[in-house]
C-alpha cells in the first residue's frame, strides 16, 4: 500500500540550529532517501515557508469565485513542512521508515493513502 | 544499514533526550516561543524587565522539567504559565501588586486560555512589544538595540559586537533605552486599524532600518554584522505570520529576502565589494529569490501597490535576471517613477535617476541630478553617482572632482578603494582625451 509520511514542526526552527544540530536532522533525511530510492519509486517534497502560502476558501456553490486569503488555511503551532510517499508493505514497515526522520524538531504523521496519481518534478 | 533504528523506540519525544544534546533544540525552543510570550508577559506585568526575568525562570524550569517529563504539547503555554507563576512569584517577593490587579490565582491560565488568547490577541501584543521598541524618544540604534534584545533574545554581548561597540557600553545603553520606554508606555488597549496600520508600518521600517545595520561593507564586519541581517529576516517573518494578509510586509520580507541571497556574492576574496553587475550570479540563493518572487505575486494582488511593494519590485527586477544584460531597466525606471511619486526624497530621485541613466542616456539623467545638489551635498553616492554620468558623457575632469568629492565624504574602506580606482581611471581618461586634442 502508499503510505505518506508527513512532517509537521515549527516553520523556522531548522534554521535556527546550529550547523551540527542541522546536519543531523538531514542525515536522517539523506538515509530515508537513499534507503526507499533502493526500494523503488517515491516522493518527496519540502514546502516553502507558510508565510508564502495562500488559503482558497470554500464556496458556497459551484462556479462562485472563491475567496483567496494569504496565509496557510490553519493557524497552528505546528506547520505542515514536507512529505514522503511510497510505497511499504505494512504499518510496522512504514513506521520503520518514517521514523529515520524522527527527531526533535518535527512530528512525523504516517498515513495510508487512499489514492495517488502524477508526479512531482525531478530534483532541480 | 539502519538496523540499530528500531521502528518501536519512535515512542515518546522522551527518548530522544539520551541521544541528542538537548540544548540547542531546547534553545531553539525557546527562542521561537520568546516573541509570543514576552508579548503577552508584557501585556500581563506591564513591565518589559519583569516579563523578560519571568521567561528566562520559566526557561530554566523548562530545562529540568522538560528532560524529565518530556516536552509538553504546548510548550507555549506551558512556559507562558510558568512564567506568569514565576512573575507573580517575583512580585509578591518584592512586595508590588499586579500591575492590572488580577490576583495571582486568575493568571493561572489552562492551555485552553492560552489557546484562545493566541487567536485573539497575541498578534496585537507581539506587535505592540515591537513597537514599544520603536519609541519614538529613543534613537533609531537604540530601538534596534532594544528589539534585538527583547524579542529577539539576543544576549548584550551579541547585540554589543553587531554594533561594534562594548559590551558594557550597550548595557548602559539598553538600561538608558528601557527607562525611556517605561516612562512613557505604549497604551495596552487593543488598537483599532488605523494605530494598528502605523505600529506596522513603524515596525517595517525598524526592520528594514535593522537590515541594513547588518549589511555592512567590510569584509572583517561581515562577519560579526550578519546575524542583524538573519535577525531582521526573522522579525520580518514573525510580522507577516502574525498578519498574513499586510501586503507591504510581505513586500518587506521579499524585498530582504532578494538583498540577503546576494551575501555570498557581494564581496570578493580580498574583501572588496563586488558591483550587481560584476557578480556571479551562480552563487545567489536562488531558492531565496523564488520565495520572494512568490512573496510579491501574492504582495501584487493586493492593490494599490505601496512604497516597500515597490522597492521590493525593484530588487527583484534586478536580481531575477541570470544575467546583467537580461535586466529590463525600462520596468525599473517605471517602478521607481511610482515610488518616486509616492516617497519623493531625494534619494528616491537619486535612485530614479540611476534608471534613466540606463533607459534614456546619462544626459537625461544628470539634468534629474541638477536639483538635488542642495538636499544631497553630503551624500556621498549622490556624488559618486554624477560622477559615473559625467564619465559616461567623457567629461573626466569634472567626474574625477565629483569622485573626490565622494571620497571627501569618509566612504568605508573598500568603497573608498573603488573611488580612488575610478579617480585613476578619470585622470588617465583626461590625459588620453588631451592627447587626442594635441
Amino acid at each position: 500500500m502508499n503510505y505518506s509520511i508527513l512532517i509537521y514542526g515549527e516553520d523556522s526552527a531548522f534554521d535556527r540550529l546550529p550547523e551540527a544540530e542541522q546536519q543531523s536532522v538531514m542525515r536522517g533525511h539523506h538515509a530515508l532517501q537513499e534507503a526507499l530510492a533502493k526500494r523503488g519509486l517515491f516522493a518527496t517534497a519540502k514546502l516553502m515557508p507558510s508565510t508564502s502560502a495562500v488559503t482558497i476558501n470554500t464556496i458556497a456553490e459551484p462556479g462562485q469565485d472563491a475567496l483567496v486569503t494569504d496565509g496557510p488555511f490553519a493557524e497552528t503551532k505546528e506547520r505542515f513542512l514536507g512529505f514522503y510517499s511510497a510505497q511499504f508493505k505494512d504499518l510496522e514497515e512504514a513506521i520503520h521508515y518514517a521514523s529515520y526522520l524522527a527527531s526533535p524538531y518535527a512530528r512525523i504523521e504516517v498515513r495510508p493513502i487512499g489514492w495517488a496519481g502524477g508526479v512531482l518534478a525531478p530534483e532541480n | 544499514m539502519q538496523g540499530s533504528r528500531s521502528a518501536r523506540s519512535a515512542g515518546p519525544v522522551v527518548f530522544w533526550h539520551r541521544r541528542i544534546k538537548i540544548s540547542a533544540w531546547l534553545e531553539v525552543r525557546f527562542a521561537e516561543s520568546r516573541p509570543r510570550a514576552l508579548a503577552a508577559l508584557t501585556r500581563q506585568f506591564r513591565d518589559v524587565d519583569l516579563a523578560e526575568e519571568a521567561f528566562a525562570d520559566a526557561c530554566v524550569r523548562a530545562l529540568r522539567a522538560w528532560s524529565e517529563r518530556g516536552v509538553p504539547d504546548n510548550p507555549l503555554a506551558w512556559l507562558l504559565t510558568t512564567a506568569r507563576n514565576a512573575g507573580i512569584d517575583r512580585l509578591r517577593k518584592a512586595g508590588r501588586a499586579l500591575a492590572d490587579g488580577t490576583e495571582a490565582e486568575s493568571a493561572l491560565y489552562e492551555d485552553e486560555m492560552i489557546e484562545r488568547i493566541d487567536q485573539d490577541g497575541l498578534r496585537d501584543d507581539v506587535l505592540r512589544l515591537l513597537f514599544i521598541c520603536c519609541h519614538p524618544s529613543l534613537n533609531r540604534k537604540d530601538q534596534l538595540a532594544l528589539a534585538l534584545k527583547i524579542v529577539a533574545g539576543l544576549s548584550v554581548t551579541e547585540i554589543a559586537r553587531a554594533f561594534l561597540i562594548k559590551p558594557r557600553t550597550m548595557e548602559q545603553r539598553l538600561t538608558r533605552a528601557k527607562r525611556t520606554v517605561a516612562a512613557n508606555p505604549v497604551p495596552f488597549e487593543t488598537p483599532d486599524l488605523l494605530e494598528r496600520g502605523r505600529r506596522l508600518n513603524e515596525v517595517s521600517l525598524m526592520i528594514y532600518i535593522l537590515f541594513n545595520e547588518g549589511w555592512s561593507t567590510s569584509a572583517a564586519e561581515t562577519q560579526m554584522r550578519l546575524p542583524l541581517c538573519e535577525e531582521a529576516i526573522r522579525l520580518a517573518r514573525l510580522l507577516l505570520d502574525l498578519f498574513p494578509g499586510m501586503a507591504e510586509q510581505m513586500s518587506l520580507l521579499a524585498l530582504l529576502l532578494i538583498q540577503h541571497s546576494r551575501r555570498e556574492a557581494r564581496m570578493d576574496a580580498e574583501g572588496n565589494l563586488v558591483p550587481l553587475d560584476d557578480q556571479d550570479r551562480e552563487t545567489w540563493d536562488w531558492p531565496m529569490i523564488e520565495e520572494a518572487a512568490v512573496l510579491m505575486q501574492k504582495a501584487a494582488r493586493h492593490i494599490p501597490p505601496g512604497p516597500m511593494q515597490l522597492q521590493a519590485a525593484i530588487a527583484m527586477e534586478h536580481g531575477r535576471a541570470r544575467r546583467r544584460d537580461e535586466t529590463d531597466w525600462a520596468r525599473i525606471e517605471t517602478l521607481y517613477a511610482a515610488l518616486a511619486a509616492q516617497q519623493p526624497t531625494p534619494i528616491v530621485r537619486l535612485n530614479h535617476a540611476a534608471a534613466v541613466a540606463e533607459t534614456s542616456g546619462p544626459g537625461t539623467a544628470l539634468a534629474m541630478l541638477e536639483p538635488l545638489a542642495g538636499p544631497l551635498v553630503s551624500y556621498r553616492w549622490y556624488h559618486a553617482m554624477r560622477a559615473s554620468l559625467l564619465a559616461d558623457l567623457d567629461r573626466p575632469d569634472e567626474a574625477r572632482a565629483a569622485y573626490q568629492a565622494a571620497l571627501d565624504l569618509d566612504p568605508t574602506g573598500p568603497e573608498a578603494k573603488v573611488l580612488r580606482a575610478k579617480i585613476t581611471e578619470c585622470e588617465e581618461n583626461s590625459a588620453r582625451l588631451s592627447g587626442n586634442r594635441m
